[in-house]
């Protein structure tokens, strides 16, 4: 019998291995939650938002005591060309009026909203009710190797110790060394991960109300396509949160690679955009930051079970990046793994036969369900990505300028210029298979 | 003070006495592209006198230099648990 024995190790105290700590914790488990920062979610980046229900799922009272920022009443969807944009926005938010006919517990409780939160104190928080719950946290430390037995891995090392446990929960993000070390993923590739840049701009909390056109707990979230990154596969991102605004970009890895990007100078030019950057006028940095996105899908998830053990949130590539879902998919996988292990020390198991019952569940959750509706997504687009994510934004743009455009031509001549332009600017085979493209994609993701 | 070094003013380090990023330098010399000296969000790396820089001290921890490395020579390890990037805000 060793000392340092725990029944489960869970490495990363992020989302995916909060979730599953606490799973373990509230079934009367003994678990262990190993973080390398100072504190949970001071080595985390995201947007950006999480998703009310499934946090429910978590912390059902989650709304009432843990520090959220702004409750997201608009999403607004930017094409923007090199100087110009079109806009598309959906905005939920009745007046003041309105919501006092709505009984305040019930019909807020139901809602399935999201929240931009700040991760150095959301995850903190976080971290504190898993305490509470009797898990035990150990922060700054790393965990460098797993330490294996028979085919089992039965333990970890690190810096200064080993521990050991009847399963090791592998929830230590996109990099996950760990994943690597016992084989059950190969390193990343540059065409299946994002590098996405941030900054956090402090602004008063009135002027980001007048700003975007919210109260004061109400929010916008803006999905930027095009500006500096037209014709590439990137996306932009901003964030109210109550006195600041995140604004950053992530693009594909083999993207920046190919063309020789920084990074930050796709920020920078983002943020000089005439629509972005009336937003941030007079904003403070506060925070630059920068972090991987998983954007493989379905076809690069890896191994997520073996002997003893199981890999949960980004650490197995979980993330949706179509609906920019990846906190929910961790914190719903992270539960996932903590229920197989309870039942798997009630049966004393922990083969990968045993624990397969996380992947099954994982199958049967809409977090596979999703990722497979998404499965051609990347290869989709990536071979026409000039054109979706540069010529059409462009053409929309030139669109609604050539509708707005008074000029004393005869509007009958500006729409077959238009209609023309289309034609003339893109070759007819071009436009036939970009077209075809567009239809398989839909077809794979509506039937499958 | 360069754009990016304004950026990385605004973030939390503990540095460590040594670093966490080790590039084995025979490569780096047959590397064409020296990517990493490019796409690093931090602007870690750079190519002085025939010589990888590293200033791993400005590391945000990402992992992009290890996964775009031409020569897959990158050694990249987490720093120590009580050194490198603290994110405030994330």
């Amino acid at each position: 019998m060793k000392d340092n024995k725990t029944d489960v190790i869970v490495v990363g105290a992020g989302p995916a291995g909060i979730a599953c700590a606490i799973t373990i914790a509230k079934a009367g488990k003994q678990v262990v939650l190993i973080e390398r920062g100072k504190f949970a979610g001071s080595k985390n980046v995201f947007g950006g938002a999480i998703y009310a229900q499934p946090t429910r799922e978590i912390f059902p009272e989650f709304e009432q005591s843990a520090p959220i920022e702004r409750k997201t009443v608009e999403h607004k969807f930017a094409l923007l060309g090199e100087n110009d944009g079109t806009v598309i926005s959906y905005k939920n938010s009745p007046l003041p009026a309105l919501r006092a006919t709505f009984p305040e517990g019930e019909g807020r409780i139901a809602e399935n909203v999201s929240y931009s939160v700040i991760r150095g104190k959301f995850d903190r928080w976080m971290a504190e009710e898993a305490r509470k719950k009797g898990v035990i946290l150990v922060e700054e430390t790393v965990v460098r190797d797993l330490l294996l037995d028979k085919g089992y891995v039965v333990g970890v090392r690190t810096e200064l110790e080993e521990y050991y446990a009847d399963i090791v929960v592998l929830a230590d993000g996109v990099n996950s060394l760990l994943a690597k070390q016992i084989g059950l993923r190969n390193d990343i590739k540059p065409e299946d991960v994002a590098l996405s840049v941030k900054e956090v701009y402090k602004l008063p909390e009135n002027i980001i109300n007048e700003r975007f056109h919210v109260s004061s707990d109400e929010g916008c979230i803006y999905e930027i396509f095009g500006g500096p990154m037209l014709g590439m596969l990137g996306l932009g991102f901003l964030y109210t949160n109550k006195d600041s605004v995140s604004i950053g970009l992530g693009v594909t890895l083999s993207e920046l690679i190919k063309k020789g990007l920084r990074p930050y100078e796709l920020l920078d030019k983002l943020k000089a955009h005439p629509e972005i950057a009336p937003l941030l006028k007079d904003g403070e940095l506060l925070e630059y930051s920068a972090h991987l996105i998983p954007e493989g899908g379905y076809k690069k998830i890896p191994k997520v079970v073996g002997n003893g053990v199981m890999v949960c949130g980004d650490a197995a590539m979980l993330v949706n990046n179509m609906h920019w879902e990846g906190t929910n998919l961790a914190m719903i996988s992270g539960k996932l793994a903590g229920e197989t292990a309870v039942i798997a020390l009630g049966k004393n198991d922990f083969s990968e036969h045993s624990l397969s019952r996380y992947a099954d569940e994982l199958e049967e959750s809409f977090i596979i369900k999703d990722l497979r509706t998404y499965k051609d997504l990347m290869s989709g687009i990536e071979s026409r990505v000039n054109h979706f994510l540069g010529y059409y934004p462009e053409k929309i743009n030139s669109f609604f300028k050539m509708f707005t455009t008074t000029d004393s031509v005869p509007k009958r001549e500006s729409y077959r210029k238009f209609i023309k332009s289309i034609f003339t600017d893109r070759k007819f085979t071009d436009l036939f298979k970009d077209a075809w493209c567009a239809i398989k994609l839909l077809w794979s993701i509506l039937v499958k | 003070m360069s754009e990016l070094d304004e950026k990385l003013y605004t973030v939390k380090y503990t540095p460590d006495s040594e670093s966490h990023l080790l590039p084995v330098q025979e490569c780096c010399r047959i590397c064409k592209s020296k990517i990493c000296t490019i796409i690093c969000p931090a602007g870690v790396y750079n190519w002085e006198n025939n010589k990888l820089v590293v200033n791993y001290e400005n590391c945000l921890e990402c992992g992009a230099c290890r996964i775009a490395c031409e020569t897959s020579a990158l050694g990249w390890e987490y720093p120590k648990g009580n050194k490198g990037v603290t994110f405030k805000q994330g």
